[in-house]
């Protein structure tokens, strides 16, 4: 009966089904597209003559022989040295993670066993720092590290990234490390533990899963930023994102855009395969927060 | 838990939020009431058989030693505050002194960089938030809806606009909206204008940016959405349906009802987000038309020159602009708390 009650009508589910059809090609087609594109020659890519040749590669075979090129992809990597920036962005990515990790669940799990009221002042400091704009915090960096001569190396870079990351990290494990039941560490600080021991052989082994889902998002911050790492590396320190922005300012006068273009796929891929295997702690992760209120 | 354990527990990030969050924020204060040394000049009088000449040179000695001693610079005051690129104290009380209409008031006041900047700020954020909370509530409809095989997979295609790096996933879109790219001719044959170019005109970069913006963000407001639906009560829908109620009527009085404080939630955090709304303006190139306070602050720290104080006065006001957006959250927050001890 009641599946049968749930059950829309056929107009009502043509229309549904019609969004979100919609909706998906409207999120997945600029990737495909822009994927697609990438093995092609930019006049096909930028196609004023007829939008097909795009698809078909008409210029590309004229050029190449083939439909598909990886000039882009050399020109990216090999000529202007994406490598480097895929391996700075590699350095950053890992210790941001594992610093914010480190020092955000010692944090988090005090948060949430605390009952004192100056936790909750904590949280609400933390709060306010997560909506700072990450561009003002910049401007304040800048004097000083010029002056002190810390500017446009990797572990500066690494260290603001952290920072930056802690409120949410915070916020997050906290109500994570909430949900595991209090009773836990009792018994073993009753047993003789001290506070740091429970923590490292009580909470630790059962703590990954929340563990995991944050440092999901540390890593898509540390991945995704372009204010900080823009401003605070030099051009050979420069990680992807701020490389690619290079990029454009270069290329497009050299007509070399699709170089930036293969740059552009070469970042998104690890962020596919990213959401293809931790969908589930992605979604989990983006609501934890919501639930909690 | 002790105080003492409390401590030491969180001292790390404590440290780490208070050194590169909280101190930044008195750095562009400061920074912000000081301006750069003006360079010494000294005036060298050489003479030769031909008589004397005064030359005026710098005096980079002295210069460098004035810049020693006070590092800072110069104090200000609120000087920087008041100038043309800011708050144009001056600009906008002569703007109102011989405006000839409203309208041609908000003209001239949209010259001035800072308040362009603030139009555009603002506009976006109040524009996107509701209409990507709307989308976003859709859209965790209609995949609730789906079969559950085909769940999983839409859920996959949903998140890839938030998950990308903003700046590349600006530049993917504004590649296709080139006049040259796929959407750019499908929007030229459609109109059938071949000289339509998106990014020629104030107007369609606003809207250009803002379907960016709902793109970008939408997958969040879905995937909050669509697990609050999970968790909805089914006895009341039940009762609800039993009672006579549309399919509208269960939407607005059982699944709204429901979800409204994951709506207020979405709502701040997206709030504050798009208040720093930075990355799609660089993407798109759009700076001709479009520019935002976080775009005008990266653009004096990014120049030959560096203009810090400038860059600092502008973080100044955005973080008054940010504390006026949280402050009803806070406000309550406050109540809350007070209510509760």
């Amino acid at each position: 009966m009641k599946a049968k009650a749930f059950k829309q009508p056929p107009m009502l589910r043509l229309l549904s089904s019609a969004f979100i059809l919609c909706w998906l090609f409207l999120a997945a087609f600029p990737f495909i597209w822009t994927l697609w594109g990438s093995f092609k020659v930019e006049l096909d890519f930028f196609s004023k003559a007829d939008w097909t040749n795009a698809v078909t590669g008409a210029r590309t075979i004229a050029e190449h022989g083939t439909a598909f090129t990886n000039n882009g992809y050399q020109g990216a990597w090999v000529q202007e040295e994406f490598w480097k920036a895929v391996i700075n962005t590699g350095i950053v990515c890992f210790f941001v993670v594992t610093i914010s990790l480190t020092i955000g669940t010692l944090g988090g799990y005090a948060l949430s066993r605390s009952g004192f009221r100056y936790t909750f002042w904590f949280l609400i400091a933390a709060l306010i720092f997560r909506a700072m704009p990450h561009i003002t915090l910049v401007a304040g960096y800048l004097l000083p590290f010029f002056q002190w001569n810390l500017w446009g190396i990797l572990p500066t870079t690494i260290i603001v990234l952290v920072a930056i990351n802690q409120p949410f990290t915070l916020w997050m494990l906290h109500s994570f490390f909430q949900k595991i039941p209090k009773e836990l560490d009792e018994s073993a600080k009753v047993d003789g533990c001290s506070q740091f021991q429970a923590f490292r052989h009580v909470i630790i082994p059962v703590m990954w899963p929340g563990v995991i889902t944050t440092g999901l998002f540390s890593f898509l911050l540390a991945y995704n930023d372009f204010t900080v790492t823009s401003m605070l590396l030099s051009k050979e320190n420069q990680t992807m994102v701020p490389k690619i922005a290079s990029f454009l300012g270069t290329t497009q006068t050299e007509g070399n855009v699709m170089f930036a273009v293969a740059a552009v796929v070469s970042a998104t891929a690890p962020l596919f395969v990213l959401v293809m295997f931790f969908q589930r702690q992605i979604v989990s992760g983006l609501t934890q927060g919501a639930v909690k209120g | 838990m002790k105080h003492k354990t409390f401590f030491w527990f969180i001292l790390p990030t404590a440290l780490a939020m208070l050194l590169f969050i909280a101190l930044p924020i008195v750095s562009v204060v400061i920074q912000s009431i000081f301006t750069p040394h003006e360079q010494v000049l000294k005036v060298v009088e050489s003479c030769d058989p031909f008589g004397c000449k005064e030359t005026t040179s710098v005096d980079q000695e002295a210069t460098q030693k004035l810049r020693d001693a006070k590092p800072l610079g110069q104090f200000a005051g609120l000087a920087i505050y008041r100038d043309r690129g800011h708050l144009a104290v001056d600009e906008v009380k002569a703007a109102w002194q011989t405006r000839e209409g409203l309208k041609d008031f908000f003209k001239t006041i949209n010259n001035l960089p800072f308040y362009r900047a603030m139009g555009f700020t603002l506009t976006f954020t109040f524009v996107v938030t509701p209409l990507l909370i709307v989308f976003g509530f859709v859209i965790a409809l209609a995949v609730n809806s789906l079969h559950r095989h085909l769940k999983g997979l839409a859920i996959f295609f949903s998140l890839l606009p938030m998950i990308v790096t903003p700046l590349i996933g600006s530049l993917i879109l504004f590649w296709m909206v080139d006049s040259r790219g796929i959407v750019g001719t499908a929007l030229q044959w459609l109109f059938s204008d071949p000289n339509l170019s998106l990014k020629a005109s104030t107007g369609y970069t606003w809207i250009m940016l803002i379907v960016y913006g709902v793109w970008h963000a939408a997958p969040f407001a879905f995937v909050v959405f669509y697990a609050g639906l999970q968790t909805l009560p089914q006895d009341t829908l039940e009762s609800s349906m039993i009672d006579g109620a549309s399919r509208w009527q269960q939407i607005r009085y059982v699944v709204i009802p429901h979800l409204m404080p994951l709506v207020t939630f979405v709502a701040l955090m997206q709030l504050m987000d798009n208040f720093r709304v930075f990355e799609p303006i660089v993407g798109f190139n759009a700076q001709a038309h479009a520019t935002s306070l976080s775009w005008i602050i990266f653009n004096d720290l990014g120049g030959e020159t560096r203009a810090l104080s400038s860059a600092a006065t502008t973080s100044v006001l955005t973080i008054m602009g940010v504390a006026i957006l949280l402050s009803p959250v806070l406000i309550r927050t406050w109540h809350d708390f007070k209510v509760k001890h």
